[in-house]
């Protein structure tokens, strides 16, 4: 393993907000801030539990759009991944959310945050399925996909 | 929708939406590249989301513990927090598929829905198999975890 020039105020700062971010939605509003929950309840919507979740998701894509313009670099993909490819993957994103119950957000800074092993286990068994797909897809099959 | 806006908890939602989302652009999260960097650990690792990761969830532990010790949360009635406590199959299969998806995309739902505006065609992509995977995790789940080994949860 080589370890490559990495940044660190950036990516801390980002995590300051998101964790400021996920503490907030519990204090005022008392809701884990899980984003693949709180889409799915747009997909599949329950009465009565709408319109805060459009506005959580509203306020993200909103933020998307604002840092495009100031610092569009933000938004480089230098991963080079094709169409299809990059489909595939959000199927198996979709798919892999709901059945466990969570994702980077939900179990990763929220469910960590609380102390719950049920998302340790989740975020550990996650990490070690994307580092044996980017071998297999960085390594195997070098990179072209 | 005027009423949407009046209420303090859509407000306040659409308003942690935001910040959420820049956290996550300013993080590095939305390159799918970074991503992809930090989890190729037997090649030219990126370390840098460990700080994403230790900085979220740092400042989260620190105040949920405050934030609990409220009677209720200030503009709705209860604390909604998830009540299973077992590590059962659907949170592991669930957790090896997501973790897939996220290593062959570089993209997982926050960054995915955040970058849809950025002008990439991959993001919007994503977001569309992401809403395809939601809506057919049930039937797939029928098919991976036979309901008869599941115990209620």
């Amino acid at each position: 393993m080589q370890i490559q020039d990495f940044s660190i105020w950036e990516p801390l700062l980002g995590g300051v907000l998101i964790g400021l971010a996920s503490a907030a939605l519990m204090y005022f509003n008392g809701k884990i801030a899980g984003i693949s929950g709180i889409f799915r309840g747009l997909l599949v919507p329950q009465p009565g539990a709408i319109a805060w979740r459009a506005m959580f998701i509203g306020g993200m894509v909103l933020a998307g759009l604002v840092m495009v313009l100031v610092s569009p670099q933000m938004f480089v993909d230098t991963a080079g991944r094709g169409m299809i490819t990059t489909l595939v993957a959000g199927l198996l994103v979709g798919i892999g959310v709901r059945i466990g119950s969570g994702c980077t957000s939900g179990h990763g800074i929220c469910g960590i945050g609380r102390l719950s092993l049920r998302s340790m286990a989740s975020v550990g068994v996650f990490m070690a399925a994307g580092i044996g797909m980017v071998w297999v897809t960085n390594h195997l099959l070098g990179g072209v996909l | 929708m005027i009423e949407v806006l009046r209420s303090r908890e859509n407000l306040i939602s659409l308003a942690v939406g935001f910040v959420f989302g820049i956290g996550l652009a300013i993080s590095g999260m939305t390159q799918p590249g970074k991503v992809i960097g930090f989890l190729d650990f037997t090649g030219n690792w990126d370390p840098s989301l460990i700080f994403v990761m230790g900085g979220g969830t740092g400042v989260y532990m620190l105040l949920y513990q405050l934030i609990i010790r409220n009677e209720q949360p200030r503009f709705t009635s209860s604390f909604q927090l998830p009540t299973s406590k077992v590590i059962d199959r659907p949170l592991v299969v669930g957790a090896v598929i997501f973790g897939l998806g996220w290593g062959l995309g570089g993209f997982c739902p926050g960054p995915g829905l955040t970058s849809i505006f950025s002008g990439n065609v991959n993001p919007i992509l994503f977001v569309i198999g992401m809403s395809a995977g939601i809506l057919a995790a049930p039937k797939v789940e029928g098919l991976l975890i036979p309901r008869l080994v599941e115990p209620q949860s």
